[in-house]
């Protein structure tokens, strides 16, 4: 039985809807049953936002994945990443960027957040503004992590690839091609 | 058959839609706000011209969309559980005047209180108004039930609530969509005095609707959603209603089939199932995502029937959403833990947005209002209610829409002086202007600052009826035109607004403040859509 049970972080309006759109229609094409839930409203201005996404081969019962079975955390921010550890399982895996977003004065030291992920069995910590820039597009950044975290995603690379191209098609070939290329360099840095 | 990814929210919309919805109604309000939003977009409501714009509130929407099945079309009126309570008065007498095309109420609970007041249970007002209430478990069954609502609502002439809950509506599920039904044909009712409410007329309408209320029980499209299934475990059974079922599945997985369960999703709540659960078992354990409602009329006053676990007796915690791991506790399964939140890890409540012309209003304000001391300043709902966490701690109230305005009158009544109303553009037009003319009226001493950002913000953006009509419509009200002071909250002008609004307290009457410059996420929206647009 294939069961993926992923949790999105992020901070509201840092886009971390972008990643699970993706993830989403590669499950569609994929054939595989969804529940993806989101949070809207009040915490998106600044706050803490989460994503539940529960992809599997048989029907998806509950919208919030449980405690302790999540199989992967994607964190566009790395004290984020954190905020969900009770969700992550003893084999699950930590994909975060390594870029903090401070919006709060009591934000902790940086190198003390980043040695609390190394603690984690698995983890990829990754430096996603930068290759995102290096990819010609510094906005997408969310790709980046995308791309990192997609060989712990059980589906094909290819049909990521795909949900890329229908999700940034109505933006042009440029904004397509630049988003193809911070997936795949993502996807290298993982590998 | 097409198949659809949909949130809970915009499963009902695309439902409402292909059952042949002609109106839309609505006042933003999480969870609910996509389903009026999803019609917005849809290029099929475009074509067909279906009636898609927001109301000034939850009661203008209900009202009108009563008076689009008054002529025979199919209408749905969406809003938070709260705005229920703004609706009330024309909900509760829909289910008396009846309907003559389908009509369907949408109210979107919040239990948890992720971005609301309240935690209120829609389910109560069903049953207050007599009328049928659907209560979907996923999106698939909030999409079918939208045509089986309508169907329901044109049988028995009855509105029809649909409650949902912010993990359903903010949810994305894949839809399998079915044939649409083309609109209904502009038909008045049969009976010309069937919305004619005059006493005489409203007793003999409140018998019909009395005995109505029993019949449905036995009414295929609702009973269908509400299913026993045996199971060879006498101990204890299980009744879930809404998304408890999908938490349960979840914990329970095949062994489910062990246990006796009622999946309830439909109301009146089905009696002979009830009875045949409670009848073969030891124990109940009751699951609802909200109120206990089920379990309350179980239990019954004196509560000396079958030994009820749920709610009330702490097997389930009183308040608040439910969860895989508070279902996995209350039925006896280990509940699985990763590892605890590091303690550096701080909290990260919502904040302004940088640049916001809130922070400019306020920062003005707290200068202005300082020589006073604390307490002065009622606020209202929207992201100005920001303004009551620090580093601002400048907002002494936020209660319900509009309750800045005539909170600030009852203290100015008391004697407090300044008293002071921040409130949004939206806000004020959806329930600040009563208010506003009660001030008028008596000439109350009263400050009212309207921290207009050209949008209903907090939601996500959308169109304000304000836009544009502010000054017109206080001037209008009997505010007088020196008293009407428009300024704009950028730190540039600090001084020159900490003068005017302290000015503007020390009038003895009623003066109202416009503080107005667009919300930058709207005006970088807007940028973006005219850029694509060229």
């Amino acid at each position: 039985m294939m069961k993926n049970d992923i949790i999105l972080s992020g901070v509201g309006g840092q886009g971390i809807l972008s990643i699970a759109a993706t993830i989403g229609l590669a499950a569609i094409a994929n054939d595989l049953f969804l529940k993806q839930s989101e949070v809207h409203g009040m915490s998106q201005r600044g706050g803490d936002v989460q994503s539940h996404l529960r992809l599997s081969d048989k029907p998806v019962s509950s919208d919030l994945i449980p405690y302790g079975k999540a199989d992967l955390i994607i964190s566009v921010e790395p004290m984020e990443s954190l905020r969900y550890l009770p969700w992550l399982s003893g084999n699950g895996w930590l994909v975060t960027n390594s870029n903090p977003f401070i919006n709060i004065p009591d934000y902790p030291p940086l190198d003390e957040i980043l040695k609390e992920i190394k603690k984690i069995k698995n983890h990829i910590i990754i430096d996603a503004d930068e290759i995102a820039k290096q990819s010609g597009s510094a906005r997408s950044g969310n790709m980046v992590i995308l791309g990192a975290a997609s060989p712990f995603i059980e589906m094909p690379y290819e049909s990521l690839e795909n949900a890329v191209i229908k999700l940034f098609g109505r933006k042009g070939d440029q904004i397509i091609e630049a988003n193809l290329k911070a997936l795949k360099a993502g996807r290298e840095y993982s590998k | 058959m097409k198949k659809l990814l949909l949130l809970g929210d915009e499963a009902i919309a695309q439902a409402a839609l292909d059952a042949g919805l002609s109106g839309m109604y609505a006042y933003p309000g999480t969870p609910s706000t996509e389903i009026m939003e999803f019609i917005q977009s849809s290029k099929d409501a475009s074509d067909r011209n279906v009636h898609r714009q927001w109301s000034s509130n939850e009661k203008t929407a209900m009202e009108a969309a009563l008076g689009m099945c008054y002529a025979g079309k199919r209408a749905m009126v969406a809003m938070k559980h709260v705005g229920l309570n703004v609706a009330a008065d024309s909900f509760i007498n829909s289910a008396i005047t009846g309907v003559n095309g389908g009509l369907i109420i949408v109210s979107a609970d919040d239990p948890s209180m992720h971005s609301s007041q309240n935690e209120q249970d829609s389910r109560f007002y069903g049953r207050f108004a007599f009328v049928p209430c659907f209560e979907p478990s996923n999106q698939q069954e909030a999409y079918n039930m939208v045509f089986d609502a309508f169907e329901v609502s044109e049988k028995y002439k009855l509105p029809v609530l649909l409650r949902i809950t912010t993990r359903l509506a903010h949810s994305r599920a894949s839809i399998n969509q079915k044939a649409t039904i083309p609109e209904k044909i502009l038909s008045l009712p049969d009976d010309p005095m069937q919305f004619v409410l005059l006493p005489a007329i409203a007793r003999k309408k409140f018998k019909v609707l009395l005995s109505l209320y029993e019949s449905l029980r036995y009414e295929n499209r609702i009973s269908k959603y509400n299913n026993f299934k045996d199971g060879r475990k006498r101990e204890l059974g299980i009744i879930t209603c809404g998304i408890a079922y999908n938490y349960l599945l979840e914990n329970l997985g095949e062994s489910l089939n062990d246990f006796p369960v009622l999946k309830i999703s439909a109301y009146p709540f089905p009696k002979d199932l009830i009875k045949d659960i409670t009848g073969r078992c030891k124990e109940i354990l009751i699951l609802e995502e909200g109120a206990p409602v089920i379990e309350e009329a179980i239990r019954g006053i004196l509560d000396e029937g079958i030994k009820v676990f749920g709610r009330l007796d702490g097997t389930v915690p009183r308040d608040g959403e439910l969860n895989p791991a508070i279902v996995a506790k209350a039925i006896g399964l280990p509940v699985s833990y990763g590892q605890d939140v590091p303690s550096l890890v701080k909290m990260r409540p919502p904040s302004f947005c940088n640049g916001c012309g809130h922070i400019d209003m306020f920062n003005s304000l707290i200068e202005a209002v300082k020589p006073y001391g604390q307490g002065h300043v009622f606020s209202d709902i929207g992201c100005y209610t920001l303004a009551a966490l620090p580093p601002y701690s400048a907002i002494n109230s936020c209660v319900d829409m509009g309750a800045s305005v005539t909170m600030a009158i009852g203290a100015s009544d008391a004697g407090l002086f300044p008293s002071i109303a921040v409130i949004g553009d939206s806000t004020f037009t959806h329930s600040g202007m009563t208010g506003l003319l009660d001030a008028v009226v008596k000439n109350s001493l009263v400050t009212i600052i309207i921290s207009d950002n050209s949008t209903t913000g907090m939601t996500g953006g959308q169109k304000s009826q304000a836009t544009g009509r502010l000054e017109q419509i206080c001037e209008g009200i009997g505010v007088s035109r020196e008293h009407i002071k428009v300024i704009v909250p950028l730190r540039k002008n600090h001084t020159e607004n900490v003068g005017i609004l302290k000015e503007e307290f020390e009038y003895k009457g009623v003066s109202v403040i416009i503080a107005s410059r667009e919300c930058i996420q709207t005006a970088a929206k807007r940028k973006r859509s005219e850029n694509s647009n060229e």
